[in-house]
C-alpha cells in the first residue's frame, strides 16, 4: 500500500492554520503545519492558506526562507493549493503595502474601493462563484454555489488564469489556476460542505488541469 | 451577489447554552456544541458565542466549548465576553474561533480594538455595542447611548460616535445590539440599525428583538443590516434556520440556500 501523501500547510504567522488542518482532517487529508522550507520542498502537496495583511506576510515568507521554497515547490509540478491571502501572494504584486509577491501567476492584487456604502469593505460573507472554465478541483461543486469570503483586496490575474468570478460591486476573480496551482479567494475551511468538497477534490488531485 | 447572513447567537454560561431576557434572568437551555452542530447541518451562515460566565475562573470552560465546536463545524464563528487583552483574544483564536468580539472592555479602553486589529487583522475583530434609546440632546445627538456590563451601566457615550470610532480604530464588523429590543421578540430596532449601517463602511450585524421572520426581513431591507442575529426564535425550535432562509428567499432577500 502506498504511504499517505505528505501535505504541508505553510505556517507564516498568517491566521488560524488550525481551522485549515481540521477541515483537511474532515476529508481525510493529514496536513502537517510547518514553517520548514525543506519540509515544504519535499512535501507531496502544499496548502498555502492565510488571513491578515499581505505586507507582513511577504516579509515573514522571506525571513523564514519560505518564499523560495514555495517557488521551488511550484516548479516541481506537485499539487499546490492557495487560500485567501495565500492566493493573493501568488500574483506578481499587491497594492497592500506595495509588495512584490511570488509572481507564479501574472497579474496583481488591488483594493476594493467603493464610495457607495452599499458595498462594505471588507467583503465579508457568502457569495456565489460563476465558473468560467472546468477544472478538476471543481468536480464536486457547481456554478452558483456559495462560499465564505473575508477580504479587502482582490486578485486580478491575466485572463487565461481565471477559473471563476464573483460579483461584488464589480466582477472579480475568485478562483485562479495555473498548471499545478489552484487557488481560491474564499475560505475553503469555513465554507461548510461546499468548501470541504473542494478540499476533498484536492485530496485526489494530481496537479493537472485536465478534467 | 453577496448573501445576507443569518447568525445564531449562543449565550454560554459555564459551558451551557443560556438565553437571556433583557440581559437579566438567564436560564439554561442545552449544550452549545450540540446546538451549533445542529444549526450548521441546517445551513446556518455563522455563529457567535457570548461567554456570560460570571466568574473569570470558569472561563477555561469556554475554551473547551470553542475547541469542540471547531472540530465539528466548518462555518465562521466568533466568540465574545470578557475579552480584555490581545492575550485573551489570542487564546480563543487558537482554540479555533474565527473572530473575536470585544464590547465593554473596548469602551473602557478603545485601544483594545486597535491592538487586536494589528495583531489579527481587522477582519477578525468584531465590535459589539449594547445600545439604549435616550433623549436626543447635546450629549447624545443620535438619541442612543452605549451601555456596558450587559446593559446595566450607562457610559455617557453617543452610540453613533462610538460606532464611527470603532471603525476608525480597526473593527472589521459591528454588532448593533439594542438593549431595548433584546429579549422582547417584538422586532429589531430598525431606526438604530439603519442609522449606523448608513454611517459606517464596514458590515453591520443587527441584534436584539428577533421573534418572527418578518423582523428579519425588515432589518435586512429597511434596516440595511448585512446580517441578522437570531437566538430564542431558533433555540426553542419554533423556527428552523433553513425555514427562515427559505422564507426570506421567497420574499426576495438574497440568502444562501444551497449548502
Amino acid at each position: 500500500m502506498p504511504s499517505a501523501p505528505r501535505v504541508a500547510i505553510v505556517d507564516y504567522d498568517a491566521g488560524n492554520l488550525g481551522s485549515v488542518r481540521r477541515a483537511c482532517q474532515e476529508v481525510g487529508i493529514n496536513g502537517v503545519i510547518t514553517a520548514d522550507p525543506d519540509q515544504i520542498r519535499s512535501a507531496d502537496k502544499v496548502i498555502f492558506p492565510g488571513v491578515g495583511s499581505a505586507e507582513s506576510a511577504v516579509d515573514t515568507l522571506h525571513a523564514r526562507g519560505l518564499f523560495d521554497a514555495l517557488l521551488d515547490f511550484y516548479a516541481s509540478g506537485k499539487p499546490f493549493l492557495g487560500i485567501c491571502l495565500g492566493s493573493q501572494i501568488l500574483l506578481e504584486h499587491t497594492d497592500e503595502g506595495d509588495k512584490d509577491c511570488l509572481g507564479i501567476v501574472p497579474g496583481c492584487c488591488e483594493r476594493f474601493d467603493y464610495a457607495d456604502r452599499q458595498y462594505k469593505v471588507p467583503h465579508i460573507g457568502w457569495n456565489q462563484i460563476e465558473i468560467q472554465r472546468p477544472h478538476p478541483m471543481l468536480k464536486n461543486v457547481q456554478d452558483g454555489d456559495e462560499f465564505y469570503f473575508v477580504h479587502s483586496y482582490f486578485n486580478r490575474p491575466t485572463e487565461p488564469h481565471i477559473v471563476a468570478m464573483t460579483e461584488y460591486g464589480h466582477r472579480f476573480c475568485s478562483v485562479l489556476a495555473r498548471g499545478n496551482l489552484f487557488a481560491t479567494q474564499f475560505h475553503l475551511e469555513k465554507s461548510g460542505r461546499k468548501g470541504l468538497a473542494i478540499l476533498d477534490a484536492f485530496r485526489d488531485w494530481d496537479g493537472t488541469e485536465s478534467c | 451577489m453577496l448573501s445576507k447572513r443569518i447568525i445564531a447567537c449562543l449565550d454560554v454560561r459555564a459551558g451551557k447554552l443560556a438565553k437571556s431576557i433583557k440581559f437579566v434572568d438567564t436560564k439554561d437551555i442545552g449544550d452549545p456544541v450540540e446546538k451549533a452542530a445542529e444549526y450548521y447541518e441546517d445551513g446556518l451562515d455563522e455563529l457567535v458565542f457570548y461567554d456570560i460566565t460570571a466568574s473569570s475562573d470558569k472561563r477555561d470552560i469556554m475554551l473547551d466549548v470553542v475547541e469542540s465546536v471547531a472540530e465539528k463545524i466548518f462555518i465562521p464563528f466568533s466568540v465574545g465576553g470578557g475579552i480584555r487583552s490581545v492575550a485573551d483574544a489570542n487564546r480563543l483564536l487558537w482554540a479555533g474561533a474565527e473572530k473575536i468580539n470585544v464590547n465593554s472592555a473596548a469602551v473602557g479602553r478603545p485601544a483594545l480594538i486597535a491592538e487586536c486589529a494589528r495583531a489579527f487583522g481587522s477582519q477578525n475583530v468584531v465590535l459589539s455595542m449594547d445600545i439604549l434609546k435616550v433623549e436626543t440632546n447635546r450629549d447624545f445627538p443620535s438619541g442612543y447611548e452605549v451601555v456596558i456590563n450587559g446593559g446595566r451601566t450607562p457610559t455617557g457615550i453617543d452610540a453613533l460616535t462610538w460606532a464611527l470610532q470603532g471603525e476608525e480604530m480597526g473593527a472589521g464588523e459591528l454588532v448593533v445590539n439594542s438593549i431595548d429590543a433584546d429579549g422582547t421578540r417584538a422586532g429589531y430596532e430598525i431606526n438604530l440599525t439603519r442609522m449606523i449601517a448608513e454611517a459606517v463602511s464596514i458590515p453591520v450585524i443587527a441584534s436584539g428583538g428577533a421573534g418572527k421572520p418578518e423582523h428579519l426581513l425588515e432589518v435586512l431591507t429597511q434596516g440595511k443590516a448585512d446580517a441578522a442575529l437570531v437566538a430564542s426564535m431558533v433555540h426553542y425550535g419554533e423556527y428552523t434556520v433553513s425555514g427562515l432562509k427559505r422564507w426570506l428567499h421567497d420574499k426576495g432577500v438574497k440568502v444562501r440556500l444551497n449548502h
